[in-house]
């Protein structure tokens, strides 16, 4: 499944100087600016408040930007693939198969009218070339995966049925069918409720850990990464200010991380008015930092 | 039974049996079932819960939103009907989780406010819409903006200043930060924090968060699929000393993520 040649050090998305920038009619918006990163089989967390262009990361390693948007890069490179020369076709094979990706909101994610089952079930046909029989099997056996429960109920609902949380786990079972090398999660548990987010993080911990994927994983939530991931990158306007070992994040040196470290209510902390974070505009024009697996 | 906040003085608020159902007979949701709780006056009582256990719909009801509800919700001694008048609203207001969708597209900054103002014929509105804005650390030149030129922290700013504006005792808060990016969450709670204070506000806040509601509250009732299933101090629940199953769950999953932890959740309903 995983090609022999990964990318240096291990590494199985490589990045280099990936920049994305928007064309609009008041001028050119760069949401990205030239960012170095890369993955290996571990988590990653993308950490940074809205705007800082930790989504569009995500979504330009998969190509996913459309005109006016505009994506640069001197690299951009998947286990031995590079991402930037790729013919559309070719990156139709990648996407979904090599690399999944679970977006924000399963309202827009899930075609509203195919049943559940159809859904999953074409995904994985697709892939696999299976029989419907055997693709509705799997559908029901990765839904019970997800923790829902009765999934063969679930599989003959449309996704107006189900609560946002179950879309969400639904997705989520959706991207783990073909058994991707990387997966790209975006806020993937931002719409669950806490005890069901852990069960669903459980299960992708463990296909990091027990299969060897990678994960990036986008969110805006410092003490799950935090808990979470392994490595964390945090972005600001579109640049890598800060890079560190996940357990170490309490650490962190750049004022930006510390002051949204500082500014969450925390239970172990006696109440009294929050630090509030002052932005600095040097923050923008200070070089970013590579945040390279070693 | 709800533990009364200091005894002897009567609460400002006083929920009880509180019922609400949705739907009609073949298929009925039974969304809050038989909650009871009592607020002090300036006190800030949490209601805490995951999606679906009610605590939103509880509020709705205290609001006079949703008017299909049995029980008895009682405001400085005084029973509420279904159908609320203009001096409740004058006494309560309430703030929604979505700045996005709970401001006029198309009203002023100046009209939002002044609406209120017009409907409950007040004078000098023109200063109170002023001093409102100041008072929520916007200013004068926010207030001729349109909410779409205004970022999701400003703009729950200003529906905390149109709920301000008739001055009322009690706010209603329903997930007032669960849209906002945690420093300008920051920011809204010290601007809750420092306005109750100022004006001697009672707050109800309900949130799915903890941490928030151990940040600004003095108690909470934890609710699970329409039932108060605990009610505890703050000083409770930092010390993690719940009583309940459930909420030691719920605090344990909210302390971050823990491999071990996830295997052992349960399900509660």
């Amino acid at each position: 499944m995983i090609g022999a040649n990964g990318g240096k050090d291990g590494a199985l998305l490589t990045v280099e100087d990936l920049s994305v920038r928007f064309h609009t009619r008041t001028g050119i918006v760069d949401a990205v600016r030239n960012i170095s990163f890369s993955v290996g089989r571990e988590k990653v967390g993308i950490v940074g408040e809205s705007g800082s262009g930790k989504t569009m990361t995500g979504r330009s390693v998969l190509r996913l930007i459309r005109p006016p948007g505009e994506i640069t890069a001197k690299r951009m490179e998947f286990d031995g693939h590079d991402l930037l020369t790729l013919s559309e076709k070719q990156m139709r094979d990648i996407r979904g198969d090599r690399i999944s990706m679970v977006m924000q909101d399963p309202k827009y994610s899930l075609n509203p009218v195919m049943t559940i089952g159809e859904q999953i079930a074409e995904a994985y046909r697709v892939h696999t070339g299976a029989s419907f029989r055997d693709a509705k099997a799997r559908a029901a056996e990765m839904l019970a995966a997800v923790k829902i429960r009765d999934p063969e109920r679930v599989l003959s609902l449309y996704p107006h049925e189900v609560s946002g949380g179950m879309g969400q786990r639904i997705m989520i079972a959706m991207m783990l069918i073909p058994d991707p090398d990387l997966m790209i999660a975006d806020e993937p548990t931002s719409a669950l409720d806490v005890t069901v987010q852990m069960q669903v993080l459980a299960i992708i911990d463990d296909l990091v850990t027990q299969r060897g994927m990678g994960l990036m994983f986008v969110s805006h939530d410092l003490n799950l990464v935090a808990s979470f991931c392994d490595r964390v990158i945090i972005m600001y306007a579109g640049q890598i200010v800060e890079t560190c070992k996940a357990s170490e994040l309490d650490q962190a040196k750049h004022p930006y991380t510390r002051g949204l470290l500082n500014s969450l209510p925390r239970l172990d902390r006696e109440p009294g008015p929050l630090p509030v974070l002052e932005r600095q505009e040097s923050w923008k024009t200070e070089p970013g930092v590579d945040a390279y697996f070693k | 039974m709800p533990i009364s906040s200091e005894a002897g003085q009567m609460p400002l608020i006083s929920v009880t049996d509180l019922d609400v159902r949705f739907g009609s007979d073949d298929e009925i949701v039974h969304a809050v079932r038989g909650v009871s709780f009592d607020v002090a006056e300036g006190e800030t009582f949490g209601l805490v819960g995951e999606s679906g256990s009610g605590k939103s719909t509880v509020l709705r009801a205290m609001s006079g939103l949703n008017a299909d509800w049995t029980g008895s919700i009682e405001i400085g001694g005084t029973l509420l009907g279904r159908v609320r008048g203009k001096p409740f609203y004058k006494r309560v207001q309430m703030v929604f989780q979505d700045p996005y969708g709970s401001l006029h597209p198309r009203h002023t900054v100046d009209r939002i406010l002044s609406e209120p103002c017009q409907i409950h014929r007040m004078s000098d509105i023109d200063d109170r819409v002023s001093d409102v804005l100041v008072a929520v650390g916007l200013g004068p030149t926010f207030r001729f903006r349109y909410p779409h030129q205004l970022s999701g922290g400003q703009r729950q700013r200003v529906a905390i200043a149109r709920a301000l504006i008739l001055e009322p005792e009690i706010l209603l808060l329903d997930e007032p930060t669960s849209a906002l990016d945690v420093s300008v969450q920051a920011e809204i709670l010290n601007l809750l924090q420092r306005l109750k204070q100022e004006r001697g506000l009672t707050f109800v806040l309900v949130s799915h968060d903890l941490a928030v509601i151990a940040h600004m509250c003095d108690r909470l009732a934890v609710m699970n699929a329409g039932r108060i299933v605990e009610e505890l101090t703050v000083a409770q629940l930092r010390a993690s000393e719940p009583a309940e199953a459930y909420t030691r769950q719920l605090l344990k999953a909210s302390l971050g993520y823990d491999r071990s932890a996830a295997a052992g959740m349960e399900s509660f309903d």
